[in-house]
């Protein structure tokens, strides 16, 4: 049976989700998503300019792509809302990324106004997907308010630190049953491995892509290592000791003697 | 507190004998911090860091890219009236300067927007000079209004108003407000502003925590460069943006380096600027601030501008034209001198070559904005 990921009625086979931010070019968009495989992009409303044909980011992406417009520039819940009606309104389809972020030095998202926007958004008929710290009380009640996914930060926005929220993800993904896409921080494609490896759902990696040497073989490695993480962990990756093993275990006796039993 | 408070417990101390004490071993260390303190940004503008002007366009440059991308926004400024009630020694608009007036009607206004936007312009800069009859806020908020129709982000730059008036600006649809301070030191900035409401330092000063709290989006700021000296001038503007972006974390900040350029009138630059000193400040903008946003207009010639693109700088203005109607009806005096006289499409085709993306929109106009209406 494929591997697959059903969100709404999107079947989705390729774990690395992109973003489309921070390109020297637009035009590098297509062959990102084709080397890469990547089947979803994230597309900030802000800049989606429908009266422009050149330089129309919509343009630039492929028609097979699903889009997940976000709500980059939203500091509070309302604004949010709005930006998320606007780009239904633009054509852009039913999925929105909320962001909420009212802090322009760390870019880290307001859980609780983020929330506020994901109750509105279901009601509203939107598949939503709150990015948001990981924390896992909050990512309860977005999943209990009908959120599709949840998409908790490794790192602050553009940081590439990798997952250093690690332990906090691991027990979201342990204990909710709604997808876990691990969204910012994510610097290289070892880090997106072991987010699979832990059971993310998807990965969403923009800035470590966009701003590499060459983003468009960065794109693929970061596909390879999301395929091998996800691979991982179906096979069920073997546990980690901290001591070796010894090869005449110290209650080897117990086999020895079970005659009796 | 507010931000003149802190200028009076530097102004005690002698920052100048301050900026002469560092070596080159302070420099390196501060090259080697995250976080910068007032005091590191001192050490980057000091003469000692100007032989490592290399080393910091390096750190420069990949906190620009880690926090902006390889992308330009790109804005013109469209002027809609040039009466003015000051005397700024500077400037062109002067009161007392043989200048025609003007104020641009709706319909004016209209064929200025249409030109503009037809270049794929998306942001716009409005502009007028200090002039509460000639153009009131009533009269803004009737521009910024047709302007929506035309722009997805309108920043203003107009005599300071208070915060009643940014709200109602907002909630008519400007997004961004800009404000110089011109110069930070109190005394120069006396002799330069002579009669006028401008003369009041400190309401000026206070201009864009006004904005802030009112719930501009963007916010910029800067210092004339030439009218004071210019390690203070910047160690001000760097401490005014760190001071704002401290208080209000949900406003996008910017600085811009407007240097002064020639115009009608006479006047001697008092503390004119190289192209060195100009790098090194905007490094040291980039150093100590990583997330605010860096503003270079056309008053830069065209290869300098082009030379600037990796060291800091986010968004820059193009086919600026500084006449008030000047895009539709080329007569009349600009504001200043523009020494990029490349068209929109040529920066944006400059901008491709460069390996930077030239971004036209990146705001989105969302009805009832602004704190005030979002019931914060």
């Amino acid at each position: 049976m494929d591997d697959q990921l059903i969100i709404g009625n999107k079947r989705i086979f390729n774990r690395l989700f992109v973003g489309s931010g921070k390109y020297s070019s637009n035009r590098l968009i297509p062959h990102i998503m084709q080397e890469s495989g990547s089947q979803v992009i994230t597309v900030a409303v802000r800049r989606v300019d429908l009266e422009s044909t050149e330089e129309n980011l919509l343009n630039h992406i492929p028609a097979a792509a699903i889009l997940m417009p976000n709500t980059s520039g939203a500091r509070n819940a309302g604004e949010a809302v709005r930006i998320a009606k606007l780009a239904r309104a633009m054509g852009c389809g039913n999925w929105i990324k909320i962001e909420v972020i009212a802090d322009s030095r760390y870019l880290l998202p307001d859980n609780q106004d983020t929330l506020k926007a994901t109750e509105i958004l279901v009601t509203e008929g939107f598949t939503v997907f709150p990015y948001m710290r990981p924390e896992l009380m909050t990512a309860r009640r977005m999943r209990d308010a009908g959120a599709s996914a949840v998409m908790p930060l490794g790192a602050p926005i553009g940081t590439n630190q990798g997952l250093k929220t690690r332990e906090l993800i691991k027990i979201m993904i342990d204990e909710i049953d709604i997808p876990v896409i691990v969204d910012a921080g994510i610097g290289k494609p070892s880090e997106a491995a072991e987010a699979m490896e832990l059971g993310a759902a998807a990965v969403l990696v923009n800035t470590a892509i966009a701003t590499a040497g060459n983003p468009v073989e960065m794109a693929a490695a970061f596909s390879l290592a999301v395929k091998a993480g996800r691979k991982a962990y179906l096979a069920g990756t073997a546990p980690v000791f901290h001591l070796a093993q010894a090869s005449s275990p110290l209650t080897g006796f117990l086999d020895k003697d079970n005659g009796d039993l | 507190m507010s931000f003149y408070d802190l200028i009076q417990h530097y102004r005690g101390q002698n920052l100048s004998e301050y900026l002469y004490g560092f070596t080159d071993r302070d420099i390196l260390r501060v090259l080697c911090k995250n976080r910068l303190s007032p005091e590191d940004f001192l050490a980057l503008i000091s003469p000692a860091a100007a032989g490592h002007l290399e080393k910091m366009a390096v750190k420069a440059h990949e906190l620009t890219i880690r926090h902006f991308g390889k992308a330009i926004v790109l804005f013109a400024p469209m002027y809609i009236a040039n009466y003015c009630v000051n005397q700024c020694v500077y400037c062109s608009f002067n009161h007392q300067n043989q200048l025609e007036r003007k104020r641009l009607s709706i319909e004016e206004f209209q064929q200025e927007a249409i030109k503009i936007s037809a270049s794929g312009i998306r942001h716009i800069l409005l502009l007028t000079g200090e002039s509460r009859t000639e153009s009131s806020p009533e009269y803004i908020e009737e521009i910024v209004t047709e302007a929506k129709r035309y722009f997805s982000s309108i920043t203003l730059e107009i005599c300071p108003l208070s915060r009643d008036e940014y709200e109602s600006l907002i909630y008519s649809g400007a997004d961004g407000l800009t404000i110089y301070q011109e110069v930070y030191d109190e005394n120069v900035y006396k002799l330069m502003h002579p009669f006028g409401p401008k003369r009041n330092y400190r309401y000026r000063l206070d201009t864009p925590e006004r904005a802030c709290m009112a719930g501009m989006r963007t916010v910029g700021i800067g210092a004339l460069l030439g009218l004071g000296e210019w390690r203070t001038e910047a160690f001000f503007t760097a401490l005014h943006a760190q001071y704002l972006s401290h208080k209000y974390p949900d406003v996008e900040l910017s600085i811009s380096l407007p240097r002064i350029r020639p115009h009608t009138g006479s006047f001697d630059i008092p503390y004119a600027i190289g192209d060195r000193e100009f790098v090194q400040i905007m490094l040291a903008f980039r150093l100590f601030l990583p997330h605010v946003g860096i503003t270079i207009s056309t008053r830069e010639r065209a290869e300098f501008r082009d030379n600037l693109l990796g060291l800091g700088v986010t968004r820059m203005s193009a086919g600026s034209i500084t006449a008030v109607g000047g895009y539709s009806n080329k007569n009349g005096n600009g504001q200043f001198q523009v020494s990029d006289g490349r068209s929109v499409d040529e920066v944006r085709q400059m901008l491709y070559q460069k390996g930077y993306q030239p971004v036209f929109k990146d705001w989105q106009y969302i009805q009832e904005g602004g704190r005030h209406f979002a019931g914060n």
